[in-house]
């Protein structure tokens, strides 16, 4: 026992002697938890539009108040030539086009008008499906409202809609548990991989190999610093959402604990059995930047993983990240418990079983 | 002179070539990253799972409900019991519940006639996920209602993006985000390494000018990135169908100039950092954040407040993103670029100049 408490130590000083590293241990999750939120945000908003009328009439007036009036558009300019919003799309200042064909408020009142036509930019496949519901959803309670002042109770709302678990669509929300687990990912991914590959490089290992030390014990105390920082980086980050978000769990902390605790293990696991492989610094951070790339952009963290072709939804099976996104944010926004959970708790903890054996057995004590 | 200096760039090449795993690393990260999230990544929404609550199966509702099975967007999970509502949308089995009223046909018929009526569905939505509970409840109210709502009344167009792949609106955003990091991590070990395994110390004695040493570590990696630009570009054109409208020739100088700025930006990490841990931090982990989310390549800028959205000016990801969705996707030609072709050119030359000036300095 007493020579693993003696490395430890050594990890420890080691960390804390360093002039980098710190610094960004600290201040690495805290920045990042204060500031991405707000940018970290695939709200569409600020849809630009530009209305072309062709009607000039109440209605269309009616309309144009609506979109100037929503918090979600931006009403660019009103004109009557198509061609000149339709430059404005083109340079990029415009997102969406309506165009209020002529006699549309006169052929309202007596037949089915001529179709109101709108046109989005849709280079951005989010903001012009999204930016064109807007604008549907936004005339069209311009003219129901429209209509009822005309004759009362002739039309209302025929669905309402209950949004469960996030009832002030707070994006941010949504966005601080993926948020908290891109910082578990690169901290505890990146930092203790390159600590061994920074022994192999620099020769020190040398001296670990004729070491009494067994390799579960030198391990072991390269992974233990680490996991201390994941649980710092989990209690800094669950505060600041707190106080700067107000995004309190709605579930219980010791479940959101115990998945932190399997997801750090696995990752790094997984980070200590790739730096077995690797012989230099700037390969391991190669190989680590691969993956950890694929970790954030496929688990679901950014972008869900319902909208990925099928091939590439069986594929995020064997992403552990997707297990714990999936923990996470349901604990943290729908309160859901341990046992409606088990499954993916259960993957997590047999990818953190793996890969800390795979870490222990791959590493071989000779040059 | 020249002949010192071919012999310098000699030199770092075989470092390079001579590792060869790290070199099949180098130029397979970039290009397989590239495609997988060319092909996976999407934002739209899709396979939703919906349940339906329904006191009466009538005919009316057995009609809603097929219409729901038979869209792309909506999985059908089956029917469900009021009660049940709360569990299934919290252990994430569905993401919206559609509870129809009692008398759901008797209301339908009155609404086509024209009779006021009183809301004849709800929908439950777990709005967790903000955007696809925007838009899935767009679509159901679209498809639940049909010819009974304001929805016929008009008639939408997709510019520039018909079918709306994502993948076009990714491609750019990829390629921004991977070749800047992959390029920095290349060149960001390159000053450091030689400082921290001490042969710095040889370089420094032989009569090559400090400008020339750096200029031949960059080159072998320029090399190398050109290749992979190439790659790149082929597939995204022929496997990922990347329009390119803009000039096939634009789009290429357009990434050179970023890879330079790049491999410039990670000699600079390399000239600043005291160690390789930190240089390679640096240009990983550290860079990769404002990289992810200040480039605009998945959250709009325009979203981000003030103080981020002038900041978002200084990272270049930024601009080689917007340039090239432009030229790929809107089919500008080259000219139309030409600001930020600019900007680009502008900071490679302070990331080389900040190089050069750190790295004199240090020599003294």
């Amino acid at each position: 026992m007493r020579p693993f408490i003696v490395l430890l130590q050594k990890e420890l000083i080691k960390i804390r002697r360093d002039s980098f590293l710190p610094k960004l241990i600290l201040s690495f999750p805290i920045l990042i938890m204060l500031i991405s939120p707000m940018l970290a945000t695939m709200d569409v908003r600020n849809v630009n539009v530009a209305v072309v009328d062709l009607d000039h009439s109440t209605t269309s007036n009616r309309i144009i108040s609506h979109i100037k009036a929503s918090e979600y558009l931006s009403l660019v300019g009103a004109t009557s030539e198509f061609d000149l919003a339709m430059q404005r799309l083109e340079e990029g200042k415009v997102d969406v086009i309506v165009q209020i064909p002529d006699h549309f408020e006169r052929d309202m009142g007596v037949s089915t008008p001529e179709k109101i036509s709108i046109i989005a930019n849709a280079v951005n496949a989010t903001k012009g499906t999204m930016g064109t519901q807007y604008v549907i959803q936004t005339i069209a309670h311009a003219l129901v409202e429209f209509r009822n002042e005309k004759n009362p109770n002739q039309m209302s709302e025929l669905v309402t809609v209950q949004n469960r678990f996030n009832p002030t669509l707070n994006y941010r929300h949504y966005m601080i548990p993926a948020l908290m687990i891109i910082i578990f990912v690169l901290v505890c991914g990146f930092l203790p991989a390159l600590s061994i590959v920074e022994e192999k490089e620099i020769g020190t290992i040398e001296q670990m190999n004729v070491s009494p030390v067994s390799r579960f014990g030198f391990t072991l105390s390269k992974l233990i610093p680490y996991w201390a920082i994941g649980i710092f980086v989990l209690i800094a980050a669950m505060m600041i959402a707190h106080l700067v978000y107000g995004l309190v769990p709605a579930g219980s902390f010791w479940v959101i604990l115990l998945g932190t605790v399997l997801f750090i293990l696995t990752i790094s696991g997984f980070s200590l059995t790739a730096a077995n492989f690797s012989n230099t610094m700037q390969q391991i951070m190669f190989v680590l930047f691969f993956f950890i790339m694929i970790f954030i952009l496929m688990s679901g963290l950014l972008t869900p993983i319902d909208s990925m072709p099928d091939w590439a939804q069986t594929f995020t099976l064997l992403l552990p990240p997707r297990y714990f996104v999936d923990i996470l944010r349901s604990v943290y926004l729908k309160g859901t418990t341990l046992s409606e959970l088990w499954q993916n708790f259960v993957a997590l903890g047999s990818f953190a079983v793996l890969f800390n054996i795979l870490a222990a057995v791959t590493y071989k004590k000779q040059a | 002179m020249r002949n010192s200096f071919l012999s310098f760039i000699k030199k770092e090449s075989l470092h390079i070539l001579r590792d060869k795993v790290t070199m099949l690393i180098v130029m397979l990260i970039p290009v397989v990253l590239i495609v997988l999230f060319g092909f996976a990544i999407s934002t739209e929404v899709n396979n939703v799972n919906v349940a339906v609550v329904a006191p009466e199966r009538t005919d009316g509702v057995v009609d809603a409900v097929n219409r729901i099975a038979h869209n792309d967007y909506f999985t059908f999970c089956g029917y469900i019991d009021p009660d049940q509502i709360d569990q299934e949308l919290r252990s994430g089995k569905v993401s919206a519940v559609i509870v129809f009223a009692s008398d759901f046909d008797r209301r339908m018929e009155q609404i086509l006639t024209g009779l006021p009526s009183k809301p004849i569905i709800q929908l439950v939505v777990d709005a967790s996920n903000v955007n696809t509970a925007g838009a899935s409840t767009a679509y159901l109210q679209e498809i639940l209602l049909g010819t009974a709502s304001q929805q016929a009344m008009f008639e939408t167009r997709m510019l520039f993006n018909p079918q709306m792949k994502s993948a076009y609106n990714f491609v750019p955003g990829i390629m921004g985000l991977i070749v800047i990091l992959v390029c920095a991590m290349m060149t960001s070990v390159s000053i450091v390494r030689e400082k921290e395994v001490g042969t710095m110390e040889v370089l420094l004695v032989s009569p090559i000018r400090p400008s020339k040493i750096i200029f031949s570590k960059m080159i072998p990696y320029f090399v190398i990135s050109c290749v992979v630009l190439i790659i790149i570009l082929l597939l995204s054109y022929y496997l990922l169908h990347v329009p390119m409208s803009g000039g096939v020739w634009g789009i290429f100088s357009l990434s050179l100039l970023y890879v330079l700025l790049s491999l410039s930006l990670g000699l600079m990490v390399s000239i600043v950092a005291k160690t390789q841990v930190m240089a390679l931090l640096i240009s990983a982990m550290v860079m990769m954040v404002p990289m992810l989310l200040l480039s605009g390549m998945l959250f709009p800028i325009e979203n981000a407040p003030m103080v981020f959205q002038i900041f978002s000016n200084i990272v270049p990801a930024r601009w080689y993103v917007e340039a090239i969705r432009k030229m790929m996707i809107q089919g500008s030609p080259f000219v139309a670029v030409w600001k930020e072709f600019t900007i680009l050119l502008g900071m490679t030359v302070v990331f080389l100049g900040v190089s050069l000036i750190k790295f004199n300095d240090k020599l003294e």
